[in-house]
């Protein structure tokens, strides 16, 4: 069975039929050519497809294509201004938070959803007090960012690259 | 003058082109093939009847599909076995598609091919398949138990026997003034690369020519694998290796069943054709490691001097072995570590289970052989109630007796022979930099505060570069921008900032204007693999070599058109200069064009050159010996492997109620030689960690006794997030140069994981105050542990 969808995809609408089992991310992957987002497990277990619908941070091989139908969707690939990295982006570079690079855009998505969410109050699961501002550290950051694997283990440096992003 | 490169923190050029999502993974290539689905085996061992099929090709969208019927030729028999030894006396191995029999749960029995991957994965679910199940043979001692056989013409389930010595360690150990004996196990974990394994094949039909791009560590051995498999001259494959989503070991065997099927059926098809393992694939077809028993006896003096050292192992290689014997060879060999036992003697066997194959990863066999090592240094020091690090002490090999001689054969077949290191100089750093000689104050200001801590520490030597050899090609072009390719492929190593880095200062070029190819057959046919952290000392060696030749030709043809003597001149950024009167000068772009005797004007180096003459007039255009093209390619071959080293220390701490276990602390002083790049090595180093905190505390492979991986998904196998990794990787380098290649480097790829299980069981046994034989270990077990010893205690009083 398909259905017709329309999406905003890294600033650029497109309309098209898809089965209605195809996820986000092979929606994203197959029928767009935006291999931005990675398949690591199809499952939400590690992140690596993780891109920003309408703002918020998703795990894209979880959502069906079609529950998105009118949505805004930001790869890692539409965080740059044109030539310009986005500051997490160039944080990721001078703090050598990458390896392989194949968890990295989902890193990256992820990292710019969460500091929006801690812009906007969000507490996390080591917040001590779930009614104040959030005070970005090191817990909050290694909490926030928990559900990104990155099998070649660049944590320290993701975590790095994180802080640096935040004081911006 | 040009910075000099080599040594500095230089960031690495292939991230941004990441960072932009602009990774070229396989899976992001061909989106117009058509995809694949493999059935694969639901039983861990069972015969095969009839496989029905036709209910398939009914499927709309299904455009083929192969079982071990429709196999011709070489495709029919067994894959390769990779490395045969002597001491491999029952090697087996599987078909592309099964024959007759399955030996694991996972293993291929049916290929699909279809329009996309849904329609496959439907279609596949349609194929039946009569299985006659049989005994199924799970875990080393189901295996020595051997009243089930894996393969019924492998008596006992023992794939290889083999041992080696150098005395008479038993008698030895008799001798000795104290003895001991340990039990010590470790279980399976897997490399879990996050991009799975992915195979995508284009046939052209006009130039009868394959194009597959697979993500590998081996495009040449994929290349030869193809070729001979579907019988084609290897000129008409080539393999690219593009981007791959890490690999750590289990992408070098070659071929997977997909990596010849895929290009199978692309030619019969004559259409692009893809695979893309999911993740569960990978769980229950990829390979796994590190399952082994080790029983260690040890024969020392009142100094814990070891006298005599004899261990006997067993090794679960699971189904088949295409790999051969090379990770039980390495624990067998790099057990030793820093150490030299004047008698050690060693047995092991491999064993045949209805499991998965066991193939190296990261760290291949030495985890394991290190904590069989630092888990008896540890025992020695506990019974002559000695400090562990000076138990240690007493047994290092010495600065001054390298290259030392163990007196074994190595995995690649030479003798094991250190070249250099310094390991009084580690623990002393190591020492200093986690303060272990200060540690028991932290423990009774803990203890004050109800709080458990303890301190651990491992030493590892890790045999790095092995042989036989790899290439170089590096090319200067007229634009003066450097082309360097390399045959070996790239898995997140920053191998193209690294080898930049080697060819900007061995050239004399910016490092900018270098660009680096890896994996690619087409540039560079003749390549070994990206395996047991050789490929800086291989490939970076066989670049600088290469630069190295190039620059000598930018240096004659440059005398010869500034008529001075190649002494006279020098080379930085990229031109070539006259030494104290630098407006004489000629750039390398330049000089590749006067290095070719055709010279058609199409660009600007090409018109600027003709105010130079060079060659001898009367001589033919490109003389013996010469060739023309400001070019080289040359290969590096070293004797024998470099062996890298580094010493771990953690603290930790253990919940005296939950048994959960914290890193407080976590030192590494590390030796790799010359370092290219430290960020680049850092960062590796603190991979390693990570995946050895995983490999230490959290990771397995839970089989049950159906041969039923019970725990395939990231949900229930569980890999450090960056909530579960240390804090903070406080890492010292020691830098003791090879003499074995022209940069003093030793390989850094593996050697964060080696000592992990050894460090964190011997930190915990120092918290806890009973011993650790048994890793990973979850705090569950540390509670069942607890109250074990509680209970004994109880009854010895």
């Amino acid at each position: 069975m398909e259905a017709d969808l329309t999406w905003r995809v890294d600033g650029v609408e497109h309309t098209l039929a898809v089965d209605t089992r195809t996820t986000v991310l092979d929606a994203l992957r197959d029928r767009l050519g935006n291999t931005s987002p990675k398949k690591g497990c199809d499952h939400g277990q590690c992140g690596a497809c993780t891109v920003l619908v309408d703002g918020r941070r998703q795990l894209s091989c979880l959502g069906l294509a079609v529950a998105h139908d009118g949505s805004e969707i930001t790869t890692a690939a539409g965080l740059v201004d044109g030539d310009e990295l986005h500051p997490v982006q160039q944080a990721f570079v001078d703090h050598d938070g990458l390896q392989c690079g194949y968890c990295t855009p989902g890193q990256v998505c992820s990292a710019v959803g969460m500091l929006d969410e801690v812009k906007a109050g969000h507490p996390s699961a080591v917040s001590d007090d779930l009614e104040a501002d959030v005070e970005l550290d090191e817990d909050e950051i290694r909490e926030r960012m928990s559900g990104n694997l990155c099998r070649c283990g660049a944590y320290s440096n993701i975590v790095a690259a994180i802080e640096e992003a935040a004081r911006a | 003058m040009t910075t000099k490169s080599f040594g500095q923190r230089v960031q690495r050029t292939e991230d941004e082109r990441f960072l932009r999502g602009r990774g070229q993974y396989t899976d992001d290539l061909l989106p117009d093939a058509l995809h694949v689905a493999v059935l694969r085996s639901p039983h861990a061992h069972a015969r095969i009847g009839d496989i029905e099929v036709d209910a398939v090709l009914d499927v709309e969208g299904v455009v083929a599909v192969y079982t071990y019927e429709d196999l011709e030729g070489a495709m029919a028999e067994p894959l390769p076995l990779l490395i045969p030894h002597p001491a491999l006396t029952h090697g087996r191995t599987q078909y592309a598609l099964a024959r007759d029999e399955v030996n694991y749960v996972g293993e291929a029995v049916a290929m699909v091919v279809a329009t996309d991957r849904y329609v496959a994965e439907d279609a596949a679910a349609r194929i039946t398949v009569v299985y006659e199940t049989l005994p199924v043979v799970v875990g080393i001692d189901a295996a020595r138990d051997a009243s089930r056989l894996v393969h019924d013409d492998v008596p006992g389930n023992v794939a290889a026997r083999m041992e080696q010595s150098t005395g008479d360690a038993a008698a030895a150990i008799a001798k000795a003034p104290h003895r001991l004996e340990l039990e010590l196990d470790i279980e399976r974990s897997a490399c879990m690369p996050l991009e799975g394994r992915a195979t995508a094949a284009r046939w052209d039909t006009d130039t009868s020519r394959l194009t597959v791009w697979t993500s590998t560590q081996t495009s040449t051995g994929v290349r030869a694998a193809v070729a001979s498999k579907l019988g084609l001259d290897l000129v008409q494959v080539d393999v690219i290796t593009p981007d791959v989503g890490g690999g750590f070991g289990v992408k070098v065997v070659h071929p997977w069943p997909e990596e010849v099927l895929v290009p199978m059926a692309a030619r019969l098809l004559g259409r692009p054709v893809k695979f893309t393992e999911d993740r569960r694939e990978h769980f229950i077809s990829s390979a796994h490691e590190r399952a082994q028993h080790h029983h260690v006896e040890v024969g020392f003096d009142d100094d814990g001097r070891v006298e005599g050292l004899s261990v006997q192992f067993w090794h679960d290689n699971g189904a088949y072995t295409p790999y051969g014997l090379i990770v039980p060879i390495i624990t067998s060999t790099q057990l030793l570590g820093p150490y030299k036992p004047p008698v050690y003697s060693v047995v092991f066997e491999s064993l045949y289970t209805n499991t998965v194959i066991v193939t190296p990863y990261r760290g291949a066999g030495r985890p394991q052989g290190v904590f069989a090592m630092e888990r008896t240094m540890d025992a020695i020091a506990a019974y002559l109630g000695k400090d562990r690090a000076a138990v240690r002490a007493v047994n290092f090999i010495q600065p001054d007796e390298f290259p030392y001689d163990q007196g074994l054969i190595f995995q690649d077949g030479k003798p094991l022979i250190y070249d250099s290191g310094d390991f009084p100089q580690s623990l002393d750093k190591i020492k200093a930099l986690v303060g272990w000689d200060d540690f028991e104050r932290v423990r009774d200001e803990a203890r004050a505060e109800g709080r458990t801590v303890g301190i651990g520490l491992a030493c590892y030597v890790e045999g790095t570069g092995v042989g036989p050899y790899e290439g170089g090609h590096v090319q200067v072009e007229t634009t003066g921008k450097v082309k360097v390719s390399t045959g070996l492929t790239t898995q997140g190593q920053g191998h193209q900032t690294a080898f930049a880095q080697i060819v900007a200062d061995e050239l004399g070029v910016r490092f900018e204007d270098v660009e680096v190819v890896t994996g690619d057959t087409r540039r560079m046919p003749y390549a070994v693999g990206t395996y047991a952290s050789r490929a800086a000392v291989m490939s970076g060696s066989a670049i600088a070599l290469t630069a190295r030749a190039v620059k000598a030709k930018a240096l004659k043809l440059a005398a010869d058109a500034l008529e001075v003597a190649e002494d006279d001149l020098e080379v930085a950024d990229g031109v070539v200069s006259v030494k104290g009167a630098p407006s004489s000068n000629v750039s390398l772009g330049t000089l590749a064009v006067l290095s070719n005797p055709l010279r058609y004007a199409f660009d600007e180096a090409s018109k600027s050159a003709t105010q130079f003459s060079v060659g001898d007039p009367d001589a033919v255009p490109v003389p013996e010996g010469e060739s023309p093209g400001l070019e080289s390619r040359d290969y590096f071959s070293p004797p024998r492997s470099t062996f890298a080293s580094g010493m771990h220390a953690v603290v930790v701490e253990t919940d005296p109620e939950t048994a959960e276990i914290s890193i407080l602390r976590y030192c590494v002083v590390h030796d790799c030689g010359r370092l290219i790049n430290p960020l680049i090595v850092e960062g590796q180093i603190h991979g390693g960690v990570a995946q050895g905190v995983g490999g230490a505390l959290y990771e397995r492979m839970a089989y049950d006794e159906h041969g039923q991986l019970q725990n395939a998904s990231f949900m229930d196998f569980l890999m450090p997030y960056v909530s579960e990794v240390p804090r903070e990787i406080e890492v010292d380098h020691l830098e003791t140069p090879s003499p074995l290649n022209p940069l003093g480097i030793k390989g850094a790829g593996e050697a964060g994981v080696i000592p992990s299980a050894a460090l964190f069981a011997s930190a915990i046994e120092d918290a806890e105050g009973f011993a650790i034989t048994r890793m990973p270990i979850s705090p569950s077990e540390l509670y069942a542990l607890r109250l074990e010893h509680a209970t004994t205690e109880g009854a010895d009083r």
